[in-house]
């Protein structure tokens, strides 16, 4: 039973997603910056280099505990150019916005997009706007495209990571999914689940501005920490051990989880970066971001490992040892 | 958090797996079933098996109500869901969403514009059908004793608001006739039953009785946290060396002997025995629950007509669509083999494209294999 047909499956970010990039569009486009399939392409112009990236949204609901998708929107692209090491600068916005949207709810997002740049020091200098006929999209969808310039002797790379190093997550994960999907299906729990959707690039800063040896980040979104990972071990010569124990999740969240079937492990995070840096400068990443605001549920959860390789594996809390895949698909709530 | 952390520690499974080890040392090997679906995706989640010594085997039962839904079941669904394309809004459980019929999915359906949505709970079915009076609402009714009172729960509600346009797919099955049948398959040769949790704490201890009594197979009402599994399975080898056969309960801070009376009046007051047909297993009789005749109804099967669909009700086993292609989640859930038997395992069966049911609901054993890096 092969696909002949898009599925929701295909844009979750897992593993179908990525099908869809390596069989469909990246033997089309085949280029350099491309290839390199980070969260921002990195792009060598006129001796610098710029970051570029872009990201669409289609949150549903539009307005969710923590934030709402313009919040997201801003938010997203700053990460993504923030990630690769970049100084986020310049954003696009587009928005397809359907026929009969009430203009104050549309106010009400440009006013957090506004309030999201201006926290971050980023400028929304060019956009697009397209309305189509009632029915053709659900409210508010958004794009937002961004760029930035890595300083020198900035190098964050895969091939740069050696046995020993650290994996940091910088705080408490599935807190922006759940969120959503608590708020989406009205599922009458008395949650206080609320998205972690906050600009990455500040904190990021100061990592960067440290003289600690960072060699890779990326912020795991769609597909949670256990996608992340895997992209990053992905065809690599080494592996990634992470103990469960030593994963921030709030109980909110672990309690949705429990209850839907859902592992935390999977779910979408908009403020969180995974950071993989050298043993001898972990703790000092750890300690830097302790200090920051967006930080302070940070933790070392596990380290690079040389078996096995292209694997992530989970020390489970009562001393089992299991392979986290990447996601395949949205995760569904069981049965029972 | 509290209630799970305590039955998630690291310290007392050590202590727990020693004297598991020390109970059976020099054992012949022991052959254990877990029933439930869930014991089998937390034996994997938290690498339960390397806490066993290698003289015990743990076999995954027909206990994931996705996996032994028959492929005419969700045949059937989207059958109603194109036949009655302008009218009928089909609502199911998450995990049934993906799950193999002969030749297309929920999923799939949905991507062609079928009207499928996943709810929560039997009451947001309800509340669709109370927001679209238009339409017909089809719930997806499957699953065993846990969740059916919650379907009949919803079909009271449904007469109680007098609404006309929510109907049930029903395919209900019960626990007992299924170990039953098991114990009779002479291919296994089972030393003890883990047996369910969730299921007993709506049934209680007694319908297992018959199976200590009668087959001489010891059973334990084992929760699913992963200290439960541990001390279920250490009652149970308890019972296997001094050579006892009773039923008891590991599982005693939420299942009862007498289980729960109120969501058992509620079902029989709906429900009634039929019998089943279970992929894989073929039919099995008095191993299913169908509306007695005044709630007929809410029963998708006749308002449908669907004995007109022209559907014939054939077993995975019997199919030939499953010899053709060659699943063999039949002989999983029958116990007898296991993924790695499986010739499309991990190769042409995959979570992205699963052939069998066992491979798309996340309690599938294939799933848990995949999942847990048992390829």
């Amino acid at each position: 039973m092969k696909n002949d047909k898009i599925t929701l499956a295909h844009g979750s970010g897992g593993k179908l997603t990525h099908e869809l990039v390596k069989q469909l569009f990246l033997p089309r486009f085949n280029n350099k910056a491309l290839s390199q399939l980070g969260d921002s392409a990195i792009l060598h112009i006129h001796g610098m280099r710029i970051a570029f990236t872009t990201d669409s949204y289609v949150v549903k609901p539009l307005f969710f505990p923590g934030g709402d998708i313009g919040k997201l929107a801003v938010n997203g692209t700053i990460n993504d150019l923030a990630v690769v090491g970049a100084e986020p600068m310049f954003l696009s916005a587009g928005f397809i916005i359907e026929e009969g949207f009430e203009l104050s709810l549309l106010e009400k997002v440009v006013n957090s997009m506004k309030e999201a740049a201006t926290l971050a020091s980023v400028e929304i200098v060019t956009g697009d706007t397209k309305v189509v006929e009632k029915g053709s999209v659900d409210g508010l969808y958004m794009n937002t495209c961004g760029i930035g310039i890595v300083n020198n002797g900035i190098n964050l790379s895969t091939s740069s990571i050696k046995i020993g190093d650290k994996i940091i997550i910088s705080g408490t994960i599935g807190d922006h999914g759940m969120a959503v999907l608590s708020e989406r299906e009205s599922l009458g729990f008395n949650s206080q689940i609320t998205s972690d959707c906050a600009p990455l690039s500040g904190t990021i800063k100061k990592i960067l501005a440290s003289g600690t040896h960072v060699k890779f980040m990326r912020d795991p979104t769609r597909g949670g920490l256990a996608t992340t990972l895997n992209e990053i071990v992905n065809t690599q010569e080494y592996g990634i051990v992470i103990d469960e124990q030593s994963i921030p999740v709030n109980d909110g969240v672990r309690a949705l989880c429990e209850i839907l079937g859902y592992d935390p492990l999977y779910i979408a995070n908009e403020g969180k970066v995974v950071i993989v840096v050298s043993a001898h400068d972990a703790d000092k990443v750890y300690e830097i971001l302790k200090e920051d605001s967006l930080g302070r549920d940070a933790a070392i959860i596990g380290e690079v490992v040389i078996e096995p390789k292209g694997k992530v594996c989970l020390k489970t809390v009562i001393g089992g040892t299991r392979v986290i895949d990447m996601l395949v698909g949205d995760q569904l709530p069981r049965i029972c | 958090m509290k209630y799970i952390d305590e039955f998630r520690n690291g310290a007392i499974a050590i202590k727990l797996s020693k004297k598991i080890a020390d109970i059976v040392a020099g054992h012949d090997e022991i052959t254990l079933m877990e029933v439930c679906g869930s014991h089998t995706m937390n034996i994997y989640r938290y690498g339960l098996k390397k806490l066993l010594p290698s003289n015990i085997r743990l076999l995954s039962g027909p206990g994931c109500p996705v996996c032994v839904t028959p492929t005419s079941y969700i045949d059937t669904a989207i059958a109603i869901s194109q036949k009655y394309s302008q009218e009928v809004l089909i609502t199911t459980f998450g995990d049934l969403f993906r799950a193999p019929g002969s030749t297309s999915s929920l999923e799939r359906e949905k991507a062609r514009g079928a009207s499928v949505i996943i709810v929560y709970s039997t009451l947001d079915a309800l509340e669709i059908a109370k927001n679209n009076a238009g339409k017909k609402v089809v719930f997806l009714g499957i699953g065993f004793e846990t969740t059916t009172p919650t379907i009949a729960a919803s079909i009271i509600e449904a007469e109680k608001r007098n609404l006309t346009n929510y109907f049930v797919l029903t395919s209900h099955k019960v626990m007992p006739p299924v170990m039953e049948a098991l114990l009779r398959d002479k291919e296994l040769n089972l030393d003890g039953f883990l047996c369910p949790a969730h299921v007993s704490t709506i049934i209680g201890s007694k319908p297992y009785e018959f199976i200590a009594r009668d087959f001489h197979i010891p059973c334990v009402i084992a929760g699913f946290e992963p200290l439960d599994i541990l001390q279920g399975i250490y009652m149970l080898l308890e019972q296997i060396t001094r050579k006892e056969s009773s039923v008891t309960i590991q599982y005693s801070r939420v299942a009862k002997y007498e289980g729960n009376p109120t969501a058992l009046a509620l079902l029989n007051r709906v429900f009634e025995p039929c019998d089943a047909e279970w992929r894989g297993l073929g039919i099995i009789p008095g191993s299913g629950l169908k509306l007695r005749s005044q709630y007929e109804r809410f029963d998708a099967h006749t308002v449908f007509r669907i004995s007109d669909f022209g559907f014939q009700i054939n077993s995975a086993i019997r199919n030939p669509q499953s010899a053709i292609n060659g699943c063999i989640c039949g002989d999983i859930l029958r116990g007898v083999k296991l993924p790695a038997d499986c010739k499309l395992f991990g190769k042409v069966c995959n979570p992205e494209h699963p052939v069998g049911a066992c491979m798309v609901s996340s309690e599938g054993t294939c799933a848990a294999w995949y999942k847990y890096g048992e390829n």
